[in-house]
């Protein structure tokens, strides 16, 4: 699409600009917002792309947040320099499981990995890991102050922060999609067999694909640490895994610019549904879910590109 | 030593009933639909509500039982019918996405209706330990009786009646079965229906062991998905065995190995361990693709 | 989506005239203006065929012209428009599922078994719509056309040879007693021995049930042997209609559309 640069600089231009009309709170919102973002796309690169289903991307979330926290508490890492050690971490993490992984196909890899991604809080807890880890109390993290004296709140400055971790990931995966690549990765996930025939190494590629989708939720995991300013085990239960994955499906499996629409679902319905009912919020953020579902089934990002399709191909009639 | 790791077995043995059980639901409506319902667990626990209301207000224990059976049953046929039929042409991932909605949905309703506080739930079976030289509680030898003869009529319902014949053949190919004459849609129906009646079962096995709350089923769902996945899960056997073995796992890594913190990752990381092995679980069918 | 091209008539043959409706004879299976399609594309343009009670029509053309569209049309396994009546009702607006209980038996192309069932299970599912107390005597029929099937009653149907799923899909379909049999390429990747072996059980099963059927095939030889009225289908359109034994004693027609 030709109109994507111009539209995603004014998204961007248009994100920027909240820095400073909000208030701190609607601001941390936002901050989560992009975290959940970048969470999400990184499965929109394994599932959408290469299509490996992942029900447990919540485990590198929760990697990522506790290799800033604890890298932040025991050793005074500044809060930057975690990421790109959080990114290390969560990649080798993220090949290690995507080596199993090229044998379980489809339901069961989603369900393993599923499995999997219970598995954390407990391993948080364990006893043995309690000095690094702060066991079941967990870590308190101190809230980064703008560098060099600008003129911006903490909230704000760590809003831009991630804001600008954010565009430079949406632009690194943006540009792979469209690249060698990207294209390799959607032959696996379209027809692998086919793909192999025409010389792609599947098991390396998808290896690849994992630990890069493993760095980008993993690095999303840590800003949300910086951003929250503590990480507890009981913060990533298997429902981290559940909620990023409901926002891939709302937002769009394959659609990048999806990733941002699932992490606004995530984000404000709870509140909407904690909003329309104190009682029973579950029951009405699952309603507006299955809601979605009906109406788009290919999520937000699905829904606009059949609308694009429509636009530009006017009159198009059958036989 | 050895009656410990007996005990430990037989426990096993018992919990890896309930297990199985639910595995069994699982595939059932895997079978059926290509579909895992995320969403047993809690169909299962609400179920188990059903009963403890109609226990409540002074019905006989096995009255309470058919009651929330039947109940159940017609709850899986309904939300079949009504919820996942619009769904049949919808991308896997959109599916996937009404069954986390299903979940959602029904947890809550079990919170809001029947309130959060811990509940006991009676046995019909006694609360006396006096079997096997006192290691067999006598609930735990009922309930695994209950499960065995639910999964054997099961099994005779699927090999031996028309309509269980009907329900596998539209699982295999749906396009010959409407060939044949067989609703295809109300096959899924009756399939839902089942699963949820099964389900319904071992949610009131298990309750008086594990007290009844809304979360109850959540872990157990976890170890049916494990014994479904570790059996095959396009094999109702499978998963039955696979339930059973999840149990004696679960005790004897509790018991012996990682203390009851970890079973839980341990007996996962075991169910990764045999799938990268032979990833269509133990009795599963090896999916050969022709070219 | 363009036109499809015109259908080019070849030099010197007179189009044999179509024959709409047998005359003066109720057809088992009268079909008009039937279109049909997948998705957007249009794959049958409105044609006209019928069977005979008792009698065998064949439709015949190349891949692609339609063959297997127009059978899952009648039954109704994809979205359609036209008239089509059985022995008078129309059933163009059924459901598949009723179709068959109204005597339609379908045997699909890649014969469509339930290969992970048994041989006896397969049968017991085409006895799904009788009577069960009739269910055994009509599988007991079976055996008289097809007694390989009765030696491997217990057999998993996927372990079947070419021929014998071909033999178990038919006997399947018969086994509901049809008044009408739609037949998808019966001949398709078997031996020609096992072709000729199964053409003689239809021929028998003609003969002793009075079932009438619908042939689809590529292989015009056989299939005008064996039919009375035959239609060629190209590209969604009758191109020839006629009495087999007209279309077949005419070379010019043969080896034009029929290649021999």
């Amino acid at each position: 699409m030709r109109a994507t640069p111009a539209l995603a600089a004014l998204v961007l231009i248009v994100l920027v600009a909240a820095a400073f009309l909000f208030s701190d709170y609607h601001l941390f919102q936002l901050t989560m917002v992009v975290v959940y973002a970048i969470a999400i796309l990184g499965m929109t690169m394994l599932t959408g792309f290469n299509g490996q289903i992942s029900l447990g991307h919540g485990a590198f979330y929760a990697i990522g947040a506790y290799t800033t926290g604890v890298l932040m508490t025991a050793w005074d890492v500044p809060y930057w320099a975690t990421l790109p050690a959080a990114a290390v971490v969560c990649a080798g993490f993220g090949f290690l499981i995507g080596l199993p992984a090229l044998r379980l196909g489809g339901l069961y890899l989603a369900l393993t990995t599923f499995a999997l991604a219970v598995a954390v809080p407990q391993v948080l807890k364990y006893k043995s890991f309690e000095q690094w880890t702060g066991g079941v109390q967990g870590l308190v993290i101190d809230k980064p102050d703008p560098p060099f004296g600008l003129p911006l709140s903490p909230d704000q400055w760590l809003y831009l922060f991630t804001l600008a971790i954010g565009a430079a990931i949406f632009l690194l995966v943006w540009n792979l999609a469209r690249g060698r690549i990207g294209r390799a990765m959607m032959a696996i996930r379209d027809h692998a067999l086919a793909a192999e025939a025409m010389g792609i190494n599947i098991a390396l590629l998808k290896t690849r694909t994992f630990a890069a989708s493993a760095m980008c939720t993993g690095v999303a995991g840590s800003l949300s640490a910086i951003a929250i300013q503590f990480v507890a085990p009981d913060s990533f239960t298997v429902f981290v895994s559940i909620t990023l994955f409901v926002g891939l499906v709302v937002g769009g499996v394959a659609s990048i610019p999806g990733a941002l629409f699932g992490a606004v679902f995530i984000e404000f319905i709870p509140n909407l549904a904690d909003q329309v009912s104190k009682a029973a919020p579950g029951a009405v953020y699952g309603v507006i879910l299955i809601a979605c579902m009906y109406v788009m089934p290919s999520g937000v990002g699905g829904a606009l590109a059949r609308l694009v399709r429509r636009v530009a191909r006017p009159g198009r009639r059958v036989g | 030593m050895m009656q410990g790791v007996l005990h430990q077995v037989i426990s096993g043995i018992a919990t890896g009933g309930i297990y199985a059980s639910v595995a069994l639901a699982l595939v059932m409506i895997y079978q059926a639909t290509h579909h895992v319902n995320f969403a047993q667990g809690e169909m299962a626990t609400f179920s188990t509500y059903i009963a403890l209301t109609l226990i409540n207000i002074g019905l006989p224990y096995w009255i309470a039982f058919i009651g929330a059976v039947a109940i159940s049953f017609a709850i899986g046929v309904a939300i079949e019918r009504i919820l996942m039929r619009p769904m049949e042409n919808a991308p896997v991932l959109a599916s996937v996405g009404v069954f986390v909605g299903l979940l959602l949905i029904i947890n809550s309703l079990s919170g809001w209706l029947f309130d959060y506080t811990i509940k006991q739930f009676p046995s019909p079976f006694g609360s006396g330990t006096p079997l096997f030289g006192g290691y067999v509680s006598s609930h735990e030898l009922g309930s695994t009786a209950v499960t065995l003869i639910v999964l054997i009529a099961v099994y005779m319902f699927f090999r031996h009646t028309r309509l269980g014949l009907g329900m596998r053949a539209a699982a295999f190919n749906p396009v010959s079965a409407r060939l044949v004459g067989i609703q295809v849609g109300w096959m899924l129906a009756l399939g839902w229906g089942l699963a949820a009646a099964i389900g319904a079962i071992a949610g009131m096995m298990v309750a008086p062991i594990v007290f009844l709350d809304p979360n109850m089923m959540a872990g157990i769902l976890l170890y049916a998905f494990a014994g479904a996945l570790l059996g095959g899960i396009d094999s109702p056997l499978g998963a039955v065995l696979g339930g059973f073995a999840v149990g004696i796992i679960e005790n004897l890594m509790g018991a012996y190995v990682v203390g009851t913190e970890l079973k839980l990752s341990v007996a996962l990381i075991i169910i990764v361990c045999v799938l990268v092995v032979k990833p269509s679980g133990l009795l599963g069918r090896k999916v050969t693709s022709r070219v | 989506m363009l036109a499809p091209p015109k259908v080019p008539s070849p030099p010197n043959v007179p189009a044999l005239p179509n024959v709409p409706a047998l005359p003066n004879v109720p057809a088992l299976l009268d079909v008009k203006g039937l279109r049909a399609g997948y998705g957007e594309t249009q794959v049958l343009h409105g044609i006209d065929f019928a069977v005979a009670h008792g009698g065998v029509s064949a439709l015949l053309g190349a891949n692609g012209a339609g063959k297997t569209t127009t059978l899952r049309a009648i039954c109704g396994m994809l979205r359609r428009s036209g008239d089509i009546r059985l022995d008078g009702a129309r059933i163009d607006a059924s459901a598949t599922e009723d179709i068959v209980r109204r005597g339609v038996a379908h045997v699909p192309d890649g014969r469509g078994t339930f290969l992970e069932l048994t041989v006896e299970e397969n049968l017991r599912l085409g006895a799904y719509t009788r009577p069960a107390d009739e269910a055994r005597a009509d599988i007991m029929r079976m055996f008289g056309y097809f007694p390989r099937l009765e030696q491997r009653l217990r057999q998993q149907a996927g372990t079947l040879s070419g021929g014998e799923q071909q033999m178990l899909a038919i006997a399947r379909a018969l086994v509901l007693r049809p008044r009408l049999l739609l037949l998808d390429e019966p001949s398709f990747g078997l031996a020609p021995l096992i072709i000729a072996e199964i053409f003689v059980i239809l021929r028998r099963i003609r003969a002793e049930e009075g079932v009438g059927m619908l042939l689809v095939e590529q292989n015009a030889s056989i299939a005008l042997d064996f039919a009375d009225q035959a239609y060629l289908l190209e590209t969604g359109r009758i191109v020839v209609a006629g009495p087999a034994e007209d279309i077949r004693r005419d070379e010019a027609v043969r080896r034009s559309y029929l290649g021999y």
